[in-house]
């Protein structure tokens, strides 16, 4: 075993360009679809079909097929929308953030992870719009001319809401539309098919790797990281103020904003790692996504983990420190309180059981660290859980207290947008390279450049 | 025949990129200045080689971000100060803290854009033809190849002679581009 000064290798195999594209290009244009490629693809389908479903149900029926009602109005939808849009963030912070700090371990997951920023945000959205009631005047969140001569109301953390989200899904698929080109370019040159000759071709737009190209893409490149980096934080942040500008005890607090920032990268990377623990498995990626890529993540997911502890315990501490007896009161109810299940689940999955990563063993065990992520990503639901429940269930006036219970249509909903997002996964890593094979090229020639150094 | 086609111009092929930023310094300082290098990725150090001058693209980038921002804020006021003014409180009408939010965000909306379609529209993408895809080994410059064009407009081109100098600096094949 080398010591444990030096980090193993970012790439585990003696590689070329020839092979290097080889293997990733490979897995899209001579591996075809595979028994299990299948029975994901299937499984997200499913999914899918049952969210289509749930939302006929809902638009036919109306939102009372839900359990949400007054005081409960933000149930599941909202609970459903903090989580995926936290998951999504793991996606930017690994492609911009980690670019920028040249974090070279970076290169062999950030295609997959920005897609799965992608399709989060789409799952996401999906949610406050259901939640209007009317989704069909959703476009009355947005400034355009109308005959009623009215405005939204710029003042309300919804309506920044509404450009927070928009802005960051335009501006992911931009991302990873633009890192794309060069790997559409090189399937258009290698597809043996005319059909993937025309379909790559058409997306690359006339990519030939031209120098000239380059420079400017490379500029683009770092300037989109660059825009998206303070995006990202923007983003969980005005999510956040969803809650903390209310006046309802537990949700107005000033922690909220890094907090959620914090939750958001937390359950984001356990979201990666649920992908791609099985990913390296099923496509042989050992060479690509190796232990040190697994080992960062594990240290990133108890590093944010143990920043989401902390709000947890300033959020109890000023619940005490305030002296203000409805913030008490809603931190003993969720102590104590009908959902309490929720809240200890919370502190199990989220500050408990990352603390195993702090051993070695633990962090370089691939099963082990798919099992606390799958933890991470049910404990983080439960947190949004708690945060959007608790606090409405129970408010100032005991007369006007009452209880949310989940519909099946919630349940439906809640796993059916799984579908959404297994179904245009699978279709990604079936139709593009999951890891951007041009910049892998470049590490390639880098660890060449410092082994001749 | 083959002779008879309108040139476009050579296209020398490399193994390393190495060999491509030695032949690329020694072309351009036999004075050849229409040339292009198509990489599979971008290569240190090669765009100094090849004389190219710095993008402008940044302060476009720059001018659509304070647009954005611009443009944002102003709706804002516009919108909540004088279309319909709202008294709350009598809290002042232009809120500037809670006019930040979006601005911000359309601030990075219209500066992404800017980055990702200024980028190609400097680059002429999308542009479905291009002269040296009539090569059949230039596929491999999305791959695993390193190759050198010159374009036959540049003053010093000359068939035979340039052909003869991308063989000197050490290209490994040189192809002509039918137009």
């Amino acid at each position: 075993m080398s010591t444990p000064s030096a980090p193993p290798p970012v790439l585990a195999a003696p590689h070329t360009y020839t092979s290097i594209t080889d293997k990733i290009a490979g897995i899209v244009l001579t591996r075809g679809a595979r028994r299990g490629w299948l029975l994901g693809f299937a499984i997200g389908l499913a999914l899918f079909t049952l969210l289509g479903v749930a939302v006929t149900a809902l638009l036919y029926v109306g939102i009372g097929i839900w359990g949400v009602n007054i005081p409960v109005a933000w149930g599941f939808a909202i609970a459903n929308f903090v989580w995926w849009i936290g998951i999504g963030h793991a996606g930017t912070l690994i492609s911009a953030i980690l670019l920028l700090l040249r974090q070279e371990w970076r290169q062999s997951i950030n295609r997959f992870a920005e897609a799965m920023t992608i399709f989060a945000v789409m799952c996401a959205g999906i949610f406050p719009l259901l939640h209007l009631g009317r989704p069909q005047f959703f476009y009355w969140l947005t400034p355009y001319p109308n005959t009623m001569s009215l405005w939204p109301q710029f003042r309300s953390p919804l309506v920044w809401d509404v450009f927070a989200v928009s802005t960051y899904f335009t501006i992911s698929l931009l991302f990873w539309y633009v890192g794309l080109i060069p790997d559409l370019a090189t399937l258009r040159d290698r597809s043996q098919s005319r059909i993937g000759r025309v379909v790559y071709g058409v997306f690359a737009l006339g990519w030939r790797g031209s120098a000239r190209h380059w420079q400017r893409y490379e500029v683009a490149y770092l300037l989109l990281a660059g825009l998206a980096t303070p995006l990202v934080v923007s983003v969980h942040t005005v999510v956040s103020f969803d809650f903390a500008v209310a006046q309802l005890p537990g949700w107005h607090s000033t922690i909220f904003p890094p907090y959620f920032v914090a939750g958001a990268i937390f359950s984001g990377f356990a979201m990666v790692l649920t992908l791609a623990i099985p990913l390296r498995a099923a496509y042989g990626l050992h060479d690509l996504i190796t232990e040190r890529h697994l080992q960062n993540m594990a240290k990133i997911l108890l590093v944010t983990g143990l920043i989401v502890a902390y709000g947890y315990f300033i959020e109890a501490f000023m619940a005490w420190y305030s002296g203000n007896p409805f913030e008490r009161y809603v931190l003993w109810n969720r102590l104590t309180g009908p959902y309490r299940y929720g809240f200890w689940g919370m502190l199990l999955f989220n500050v408990a059981l990352p603390q195993l990563l702090w051993l070695q063993r633990v962090r370089r065990s691939a099963v082990a660290l798919f099992v606390i992520a799958v933890c991470v990503n049910i404990g983080m639901w439960l947190e949004r859980f708690v945060i959007v429940v608790e606090s409405l269930h129970r408010d100032f006036l005991p007369s006007s207290w009452g209880m949310y219970y989940p519909t099946f249509w919630d349940w439906a909903t809640l796993f059916g947008s799984f579908g959404i997002f297994l179904t245009f996964f699978f279709l990604f890593i079936r139709f593009i390279p999951m890891i951007s094979i041009a910049e892998m090229r470049m590490l390639l020639e880098e660890e060449r450049g410092e082994a001749a150094a | 025949m083959i002779k008879q086609r309108p040139l476009w111009g050579l296209l020398a092929e490399f193994a390393s990129p190495d060999e491509l930023l030695a032949a690329a310094r020694r072309v351009r300082g036999a004075g050849y200045h229409r040339i292009d290098a198509c990489v599979p990725f971008p290569v240190e150090g090669l765009t100094e080689a090849l004389g190219f001058r710095r993008t402008w693209l940044p302060l476009l980038v720059l001018a659509g971000a304070l647009f954005g921002a611009a443009g944002a804020y102003f709706m804002q006021w516009y919108a909540m100060g004088i279309w319909y003014p709202l008294n709350v409180g009598g809290r002042p009408l232009n809120s500037w803290p809670l006019f930040i939010p979006i601005t911000f965000e359309l601030a990075v909306l219209v500066g992404g854009l800017t980055a990702a379609l200024g980028m190609l529209a400097l680059n002429q993408l999308p542009m479905p033809y291009h002269p040296l895809f009539n090569v059949p080994r230039f596929a491999r410059a999305t791959q695993d190849r390193f190759f050198l064009a010159v374009d036959s407009r540049d003053p010093r081109f000359d068939r035979a002679a340039t052909a003869e100098l991308l063989r000197s600096v050490g290209a490994a094949e040189v192809s002509e581009v039918a137009r």
